[in-house]
């Protein structure tokens, strides 16, 4: 080698030196920097699968897109068709698709929560489950976090439909809108919970659609979400107030009438509340019940997926 | 030291099936460790007890000086995992990938960015960080769970069939890349394999079957124990080849893959004697040194191909009846 080669040989040799100190440094760093699981780390854990979910439904725009479609069906469709024969039992002032506007608002969400609880199957089906769970955090921490992701997204999709409020003459209160995105938030958790409590069990993503056909639609039809829950056949009465999915239609349309100028006599009429045996179930006891259902499947949820084999 | 990993009397059941049938090891610091045998042997179970997936029946497992069972999560910290089947979010991108790993592992936010870097140019992958799993080769994204598996730098990493399903040019290379690795981390591998010519990448090897550790030792070790070379000869009558085998020369010989296959001592001064004492016409003759699959035979007494073919029914079973978790 020529001695005026020896210098730039030299510098090459250093910084190849530097380089390697650098990455020993760094896996000497992070070794000594990977944390014992404490509280924090599991709730950086809930964020990141909730960020999750918000990722791939901002890159998954079909889905979007599909599970809308029902719900516009409903309002608009059947709204505007069975509108003119529902018309003549109706009080003046307010429009079928007013009417049904809530109930169709919770269906937006109904069907997006569920979806998104069913991304567990996906994801155990095509591996990324063992991915997370045999990360070294608490498996609440990564059910909390896919509830919180579906109910966030489906809650966004309850939003597509809440602009078009001003369609079923439904006001733009700024309280009103606040409640119902409370309500949504709070149906679509519940409904994700459960969904996520049924991909515990059923591993296979056919069982699980077809659990969910199975489930979706009598949930809706028997909710009250297309008629008022007041002077059905005693077997109806029954089954609407099974159907957890009435005590949240329900504060949903008593809030969406309370901002509508129409008389009182037509609110008895068309939200006469939840009635059980003739008792008149409060608001806050109905969302109360929403939400305890959703916790305790959280809470099996939980349970399901921190057994081991 | 404390081992990196240190087995005793280790069992798992699953119904009426032994999966494993109590089995000791130990894996040193810093070692590379072959776990050999067919499909269905035991491999895979062992792997998910080590890395806390399945609770063991009796018996007990420590992974970086700690008890799978009852110090779970402080193993988890302390290994990664690469698994036969994909792991990856094939909607995210590679870096979204990792993003997710990181906050799941709590690998600190201002370590990520470098180590991120510093795994993802190790397998090559650093150019292709914002694209999308789902456009990645197989072989990419077996680097990207590699890079992965790296990223909260593991004391152990896990290596189930790494290159399983992958196309032999991908295979050479995701081994260049865990030779790179050894070199560069100071890490433990523990792997499975059923490809012989792989298991000689490691330092130390067991051979398992039928959920049995049946020998363990270096691979050299392993082959210099056998002292025999292999004779494979393809003959017009197979049966008639191997009892006149038995007669002439006294030697046991057994058809595998389709050819008489038998073991003798310096097997290129034996070939001149086959040809002029044996009665039966010989078409092909091969002899070679002792393989590691030699040394499976031996053991076990069939080729690895043999006993997949055996086990695979049993192994089949078990995927239906238990599923996957």
């Amino acid at each position: 080698m020529a001695t005026k080669d020896i210098p730039a040989a030299q510098d090459a040799i250093e910084a190849q030196d530097a380089l390697e100190a650098r990455e020993r440094d760094l896996t000497e760093l992070i070794r000594v920097a990977v944390p014992e699981r404490s509280l924090r780390a599991d709730l950086r854990a809930v964020s990141i699968v909730w960020r999750r979910e918000l990722i791939r439904f901002r890159t998954d725009r079909l889905r979007a897109v599909t599970s809308l479609v029902q719900p516009f069906l409903f309002l608009f469709v059947l709204g505007n068709g069975l509108g003119r024969l529902a018309s003549h039992g109706l009080p003046a002032g307010v429009d079928f698709e007013t009417f049904i506007y809530p109930g169709v608002l919770a269906m937006s969400v109904l069907f997006t929560s569920i979806f998104s609880a069913a991304s567990i199957v996906w994801d155990r089906e095509f591996g990324f489950l063992r991915e997370m769970l045999v990360a070294p955090v608490r498996r609440w921490a990564i059910v909390v976090g896919k509830c919180l992701g579906g109910a966030t997204v489906a809650t966004f999709q309850g939003f597509i439909f809440l602009a078009l409020a001003g369609v079923a003459h439904v006001p733009y209160n700024p309280v009103l809108l606040l409640t119902l995105v409370g309500e949504l938030l709070l149906l679509a958790f519940t409904l994700t919970a459960f969904g996520v409590m049924m991909a515990a069990r059923i591993k296979q993503i056919q069982a699980f659609m077809a659990l969910t056909q199975l489930l979706v639609l009598p949930l809706f039809f028997l909710s009250g979400a297309l008629y008022p829950l007041n002077g059905l056949p005693a077997w109806l009465t029954v089954l609407t107030r099974i159907d957890p999915l009435t005590y949240i239609v329900d504060p949903m349309r008593h809030a969406v009438f309370a901002h509508l100028s129409v008389s009182p006599l037509a609110v008895n009429a068309l939200s006469p509340g939840v009635t059980w045996d003739g008792w008149l179930v409060p608001i806050g006891l109905s969302v109360a019940m929403v939400a305890a259902i959703g916790l305790v499947m959280l809470a099996i949820a939980i349970a399901e997926f921190r057994k081991t084999e | 030291m404390t081992p990196a990993i240190s087995v005793s009397q280790l069992t798992k059941r699953y119904g009426e099936i032994e999966a494993v049938r109590g089995i000791d090891f130990e894996v040193a610091a810093g070692e590379t460790f072959g776990f050999l045998g067919p499909n269905g042997a035991g491999k895979s179970t062992t792997i998910k007890i080590l890395c806390t997936l399945a609770d063991p029946t009796s018996g007990t497992a420590r992974v970086a000086g700690h008890d799978v069972v009852r110090e779970r999560d402080t193993v988890r910290r302390n290994i990664g995992l690469v698994f036969q089947d994909t792991t990856l979010d094939s909607y995210l991108t590679g870096e979204q990938n990792l993003r997710f790993h990181a906050d799941l592992y709590g690998v600190p936010k201002a370590a990520f960015a470098p180590r991120m870097r510093q795994v993802l140019e190790m397998v090559g992958l650093w150019d292709r960080r914002g694209g999308v799993v789902a456009t990645y080769s197989g072989g990419m994204k077996r680097r990207l769970e590699i890079a992965r598996g790296l990223l909260h730098a593991p004391r152990v990493l896990f290596l189930d069939e790494p290159t399983v399903g992958l196309d032999p040019q991908t295979r050479v290379s995701i081994w260049e890349y865990v030779n790179e690795l050894k070199k560069r981390e100071d890490i433990t591998i523990f792997l499975t394999t059923h490809y012989m010519d792989e298991a000689e990448h490691c330092d130390r090897i067991a051979i398992i079957d039928h959920g049995k550790i049946v020998a363990i030792d270096t691979p050299e070790a392993l082959k210099a124990s056998i002292g025999k070379d292999r004779v494979q000869i393809s003959t017009a009558d197979d049966q008639a080849a191997m009892s006149s085998l038995a007669e002439v020369f006294g030697i046991e010989a057994a058809t595998h893959e389709g050819l008489v296959t038998f073991s003798v001592e310096s097997g290129e001064h034996f070939v001149p004697r086959l040809f002029a004492e044996m009665p039966v016409g010989i078409q092909s003759v091969s002899v070679s040194r002792p393989s590691l699959d030699d040394v499976f035979m031996s053991y076990t007494g069939k080729t690895i191909r043999d006993a997949e073919a055996t086990v695979g029914d049993r192994n089949r079973m078990i995927a239906t009846r238990f599923g996957r978790r």
